[in-house]
């Protein structure tokens, strides 16, 4: 059960106790799925690695199988050949889920304005938080983690939820 | 002149057209027709031995006629040689052999000029699209296409 | 009561019906790097063909930079092969001075031999460590991580970025070396990489699970890997010794004294240990090339192609002109064709350019180090069996931003 209220002029949901406690285990444990095509993809090993290590922030455990995986981390380039799989790969995942969209090419296509390439992949499906840069720092990514445990947390909407926008 | 412009020149007077030294790279610009003799020439000839199919490229010059250019990249490891190998092909009618015979590795170089520049390569073994989708229509690196052209996606409403 | 029935062992299996089966590896798989797709016919295990499929990151490199300056070009070379993204600018910004006909400065040839080396070890880092990561050895990939890091601050303090770095402008570099950056260069060469390599090495070399799976795994020979076009380290794997750096020396190659690695079975395993020897030999050309780093102007001398200092653009209207130009129009580079080379971590990378003169280039061709590998790998595999084509995929170093452009 969700309550509306405002803080510090935002809005947000307020959530019973066990739905706290569900926002709280679920968003220490994200499972993400790196799907990475190109040059952010090397920034995404980064933010796994020992320096920036995003295991801090629990979202360790990388699957490679989107059934299990919670949340679906787009690194990369998405040119109209790779749009389907993409897509393909977005519908097989469970709910709930939510898209971090990482790198100019990733939210809006970058700097490839051609014939091949996807002008962003919010496009085919809802993208809850982007990280600009090309390729972000390790720790845009660490940022675009909290913040979707932020989502978590206050229990604000999907992306999927205000899918598709009309 | 260098020796494999000399030798080429010499044993396929009719096929070269023009030749070529600019900034160091040798360059020949021949005839379509004996396309996979010359190249095989060149490979087998003990003097040139160019065992390497480095490139294969197509090159548009929209608005000279003939438009099309296919162009060959050959190392010799022998003779630590280079040479380029230049063929041009008019728009209506833009074939030519295929070199596969003589070197395996230039298969997908051939079926990448397809792709993008709609160059049909006589005798290839699956002459198919290899960088963009099969159901593409246009060949994307003619100079007449348009470069920010958007392609059809599968969106929310389908 | 039943009568006993007479059971016979199955040997063999003369009933059972057999048929190959396709199946699909990728294009969103964790072994395939993302973005490149087998389609396999199996007969169990054992792959009987393979037809691999690429293009899932085509990013239209050519048709961009038709549409572009000189100079603007130098960023989407970055993205080419990302994990060494200087020797790419580098190639780059050596296929157009080839085309200008100038010469860089005694100081710039050194600056980009040392970026090169560097990318050389990155590189290779990146490809060992991924490699093993699919063969499940994942502590390696930990392990290079950390000089990766290491590197990428260096090349975070030259130019401003880790991995997109578009250091080289036709002519020189976007900006001298910072203070006592050849001294952090000899610290972590002499320091976290070489101790990072031994780490490795002692958790590879003689680890018997490691040498069942690599060794005779994807094995090419000589003859083929010429015939298919091979370069770079797969081909010096199989016997050729092939390294433009020694047979066709360009910037200052010829001064250092280093040896090329050369493999004999042409297996993973020998793939494997051209790769770390290599990255050995590039620290060994690091050391020689700092210590022979001349000073002087990293830039030529000449307003045709570098840009003019910031205090004349504000002082001097011409050098504002000229600053203009530059940027809007690109510099002037004379009409002609050119195809230059270098051993990039792969391979040979080459740049083929087509000029018409004016501010931008009318084609470019990049020759990818991994499309004849790419194009390789069913010649490679065919007859083992899948864990093999993960273990030799991972191997050949196919990076899908070079291979696709």
């Amino acid at each position: 059960m969700a309550v509306r209220h405002e803080k510090d002029g935002a809005p947000g949901y307020a959530l019973t106790t066990l739905e706290s406690l569900i926002a709280w285990g679920r968003k220490y444990s994200l499972y993400p799925f790196t799907f990475a095509t190109a040059c952010c993809g090397i920034e995404v090993m980064g933010a796994f690695g020992t320096h920036y290590d995003l295991s801090r922030f629990g979202a360790e455990v990388v699957r490679f199988s989107p059934r299990q995986a919670d949340v679906l981390l787009v690194a990369g380039t998405i040119n109209y050949k790779m749009a389907p799989v993409l897509k393909r790969i977005y519908d097989q995942m469970l709910e709930p889920k939510w898209v971090i969209s990482m790198g100019a090419c990733a939210c809006s296509g970058g700097f490839y304005n051609n014939y091949t390439v996807l002008q962003g992949i919010d496009k085919i499906v809802p993208v809850d938080v982007y990280i600009p840069g090309c390729p972000p720092n390790p720790e845009g990514i660490i940022d675009a983690v909290v913040r979707i445990q932020k989502i978590i947390e206050t229990g604000a909407p999907r992306a999927a939820e205000r899918w598709p926008l009309k | 002149m260098s020796i494999v412009l000399e030798r080429l020149r010499e044993r396929f007077p009719a096929e070269v057209v023009s030749t070529h030294s600019d900034f160091g790279d040798d360059t020949a610009l021949v005839r379509r027709e004996r396309i996979v003799e010359i190249l095989a020439f060149l490979r087998d000839d003990p003097e040139l031995r160019f065992d390497f199919a480095m490139d294969l490229t197509g090159v548009d010059y929209l608005g000279e006629e003939p438009r099309f250019e296919v162009v060959y990249h050959l190392y010799s490891l022998e003779k630590k040689r280079r040479v380029r190998i230049k063929a041009r092909l008019p728009e209506d009618d833009p074939v030519i052999d295929t070199a596969v015979p003589v070197w395996p590795g230039i298969d997908w170089y051939e079926r990448e000029a397809w792709d993008m520049y709609g160059i049909v390569f006589r005798g290839h073994p699956n002459l198919k699209r290899i960088l963009m989708y099969e159901a593409f229509e246009g060949h994307p690196l003619r100079k007449d296409y348009p470069k920010a052209k958007r392609q059809p996606t599968i969106g929310p409403e389908e | 009561m039943a009568e006993p029935v007479e059971i016979t062992a199955n040997v063999g299996t003369p009933d059972l019906q057999a048929e190959p089966m396709l199946i699909n590896i990728g294009p969103s798989h964790p072994a395939t790097h993302a973005t490149l797709r087998f389609r396999a016919t199996l007969d169990g295990e054992t792959i009987l063909d393979l037809v691999p499929e690429f293009g899932y990151l085509h990013r239209g490199f050519e048709k961009e930079s038709e549409a572009a300056t000189w100079t603007q070009v130098v960023p989407y070379t970055d993205r080419l092969n990302y994990v060494s993204p200087l020797m790419n600018n580098v190639g780059y910004a050596m296929a157009v001075e080839k085309l200008c006909g100038i010469e860089i400065t005694e100081r710039c040839k050194y600056v980009r031999v040392i970026i090169s080396e560097l990318s050389r070890i990155i590189d290779h880092m990146v490809c060992v460590g991924t490699n093993m990561v699919d063969l499940g050895a994942l502590t390696n990939f930990w392990y290079f991580w950390k000089p990766r890091e290491e590197v990428y601050f260096l090349i975070e303090e030259l130019c401003g970025q880790r991995l997109t770095t578009s250091y080289t402008r036709i002519g020189g570099a976007m900006a001298d070396l910072p203070e006592g950056w050849t001294d952090r260069v000899l610290a972590v060469c002499r320091g976290v990489i070489p101790e990072c390599i031994a780490d490795v090495n002692a958790l590879l070399t003689k680890n018997r699970i490691f040498i069942e799976r690599t060794m005779g795994v994807g094995p090419i020979s000589a003859k083929d890997a010429v015939s298919l076009g091979f370069t770079g380290p797969c081909l010096r794997a199989a016997g050729v010794p092939l390294d433009l750096r020694k047979d066709e020396p360009y910037l200052v190659y010829d001064r250092f004294d280093f040896d090329v690695c050369i493999g004999e079975a042409g297996d993973t395993c020998d793939r494997y240990l051209v790769r770390m020897e290599e990255m050995r030999q590039s620290l060994r050309i690091i050391e020689q090339a700092v210590a022979q780093l001349p000073g002087g102007p990293i830039n030529i001398d000449d307003p045709r192609f570098i840009l003019p200092g910031k205090p004349q653009v504000y002082e001097n209207i011409e050098a504002l002109m000229n600053h203009f130009k530059f940027i809007m129009e690109g510099v002037k580079v004379p009409a002609g064709e050119v195809y230059s080379a270098t051993e990039a971590a792969n391979g040979e990378l080459g740049f083929y350019i087509v000029s018409r003169g004016g501010g931008g280039p009318y084609k470019i061709k990049v020759r990818p180090p991994c499309f004849p590998l790419f194009q390789g790998i069913p010649h490679l595999v065919k007859g083992q069996m899948i864990a093999d084509l993960i273990a030799t995929l991972g191997s050949v170093n196919i990076i899908a931003g070079e291979l696709d452009r």
